[in-house]
């Protein structure tokens, strides 16, 4: 245990985790945009592969080599870096809890400086851009869990283009006829972003719960769950299967030049128990550049970055 | 379908008017950005009669905002990929037929007032791929010009010098056709025979009636 003089040396302590929460925020931010995913990028790879469309197939291997480029020059991949979303997971010893929101905030307006982001937060009513990726409720901060065991703060972050946003889909579906209504409610939705969200993109669908937990799951399935994970309910497991099949079939193919291999990469599905009157079906999509980091910082203020 | 061409600018009515949907072209001379802003302005300079400060005849339209910075008063593009094109569908076809530009390079696809535009002025639309920013900006060999700087940097209009600037696919050809148009009409086929349901089961709210 530390031997604490006084109460300077806490909030010196104190400060120095704060500083370290900072930097670490500021790596996963890096990490995130300048280097995609393993998974991610092996399902590129296997696209490329089983691609025949020679445009699709051309587009394909042009972000096959923009993602090693990127990777090379410490470069975002994407000129587009997004709204910034964080999912915090808190361990409820972790030291440093009434830091988190000025430090996700600090975090975001430095890295915006450093890396660079380009700065994307504007105003809805006047079209002024606070040019540092913050605003009001910006950057997004979702508390995503308390692990009372825990000492360690999780935070994952999520810098998610507008291109796959703008085409994001909610329907209300007739609850007599949900189930029968989700295939049609994806390939709609599917038909309606076209080459929008560039594609292959990973497509989450949220069914059930409230408006806000079918679009909240849908998006945590498009963005954060990794492909080739398979969901433990063996129904949903099989409907994702049969939902990739078809979205597929369709042909739309990597930025909609037609391709029966290329339109997504994965679809994932999850859900919520649902009011009688109601049966939501909520649409992301995310675009191949599918950007995440898991940052986990310790009580010591060390940390370590994950994709 | 699917021949590899190498274009120089400026482009000339039979360079374009030998691609086909599908087509890829790698381009080498000068392109200029445009996104919304720009595009506006342009047609209010053409709409009064003005000359603009530069000569978009032959030339290239990218939609692009680059994310560029200053060093030693020179500009260096850090991140250069299209965004998406739809937003200029407004302004495209009047800039086609009144400045005779040859190429648009975007992505997402466009409409039909531009497919008009391209067959009857010989011109086309290409995608580069959407989100390959670093690989774009590889490309770019040196930043010539800029003009409109008051319009925010990723709205100006960069004049860029590219070499082996692609994959561009033929998206909108010079005659009259418009493959992203036809691969969602495929698409929508294919749904009504994957999916046997008719469309009877979502509320259309505004109307208050099944849709």
């Amino acid at each position: 245990m530390f031997c604490v003089k006084s109460n300077a040396n806490v909030i010196y302590m104190n400060l120095n985790l704060r500083e370290s929460m900072v930097k670490a925020v500021v790596d996963g931010l890096r990490k995130a945009v300048v280097y995609l995913p393993i998974d991610v990028k092996n399902a590129l790879k296997k696209a490329y592969e089983e691609e025949s469309s020679l445009a699709a197939k051309a587009h394909l291997e042009a972000i096959l080599k923009n993602v090693e480029l990127a990777e090379r020059l410490g470069a975002p991949l994407c000129q587009d870096t997004g709204i910034i979303t964080f999912y915090v997971r808190l361990g409820a010893r972790f030291p440093g809890i009434q830091y988190i929101e000025s430090v996700l905030v600090e975090a975001t307006r430095k890295a915006t400086v450093e890396i660079p982001l380009r700065p994307n937060s504007v105003d809805p009513f006047t079209g002024l851009n606070s040019g540092d990726n913050t605003g009001r409720f910006v950057p997004v901060i979702i508390w995503d869990g308390v692990n009372l065991e825990s000492d360690s703060l999780e935070i994952v972050v999520v810098p998610k283009g507008g291109g796959s946003e703008y085409v994001s889909t909610l329907y209300m579906a007739v609850p007599s006829k949900g189930i029968e209504s989700i295939e049609e409610a994806v390939l709609d939705a599917v038909i309606k972003a076209g080459a929008m969200p560039c594609p292959p993109t990973i497509i989450g669908v949220g069914i059930g719960g409230t408006v806000d937990l079918a679009m909240h799951l849908a998006k945590k399935a498009a963005t954060i769950r990794k492909i080739g994970s398979r969901h433990p309910n063996p129904f949903v497991a099989e409907l994702e299967e049969k939902l990739l099949r078809m979205v597929n079939d369709l042909g739309i193919g990597a930025m909609g030049m037609g391709g029966k291999a290329s339109t997504a990469l994965a679809v994932h599905v999850e859900y919520a128990y649902r009011h009688p009157a109601t049966y939501p079906i909520a649409i992301a999509f995310q675009c191949w550049a599918a950007r995440r980091a898991f940052i986990t910082i310790k009580p010591d203020g060390s940390y370590t970055i994950e994709q | 379908m699917g021949d590899v061409y190498k274009l120089v600018t400026p482009l000339t009515e039979n360079d374009i008017r030998k691609l086909n949907v599908g087509d890829i072209v790698y381009l080498y001379g000068v392109v200029y950005t445009a996104r919304d802003a720009a595009h506006k302005r342009i047609v209010e300079y053409i709409n009064r009669g003005e000359k603009l400060p530069f000569n978009l005849s032959n030339g290239v339209i990218y939609h692009c905002g680059p994310v560029v910075v200053k060093e030693d008063n020179s500009w260096r593009v850090v991140a250069a990929g299209p965004t998406t094109s739809m937003r200029m569908e407004l302004y495209e076809h009047e800039i086609i037929k009144r400045l005779g530009v040859r190429m648009i390079i975007g992505k997402g696809g466009m409409g039909s007032k531009t497919v008009d535009a391209c067959k009857k002025h010989g011109a086309v639309y290409t995608i580069f791929t959407g989100g390959a920013a670093v690989l774009a900006a590889q490309a770019i060999k040196r930043v010539i010009d800029v003009y409109w700087l008051d319009l925010g940097i990723p709205e100006a209009v960069w004049v860029f010098e590219v070499e082996n600037f692609g994959p561009l696919t033929i998206a909108i050809d010079a005659h009259g056709r418009n493959a992203i148009d036809d691969v969602l009409r495929s698409a929508a086929e294919k749904r009504k025979s994957f999916v046997q349901l008719s469309t009877q089961h979502f509320y259309n709210i505004e109307h208050r009636e099944l849709i």
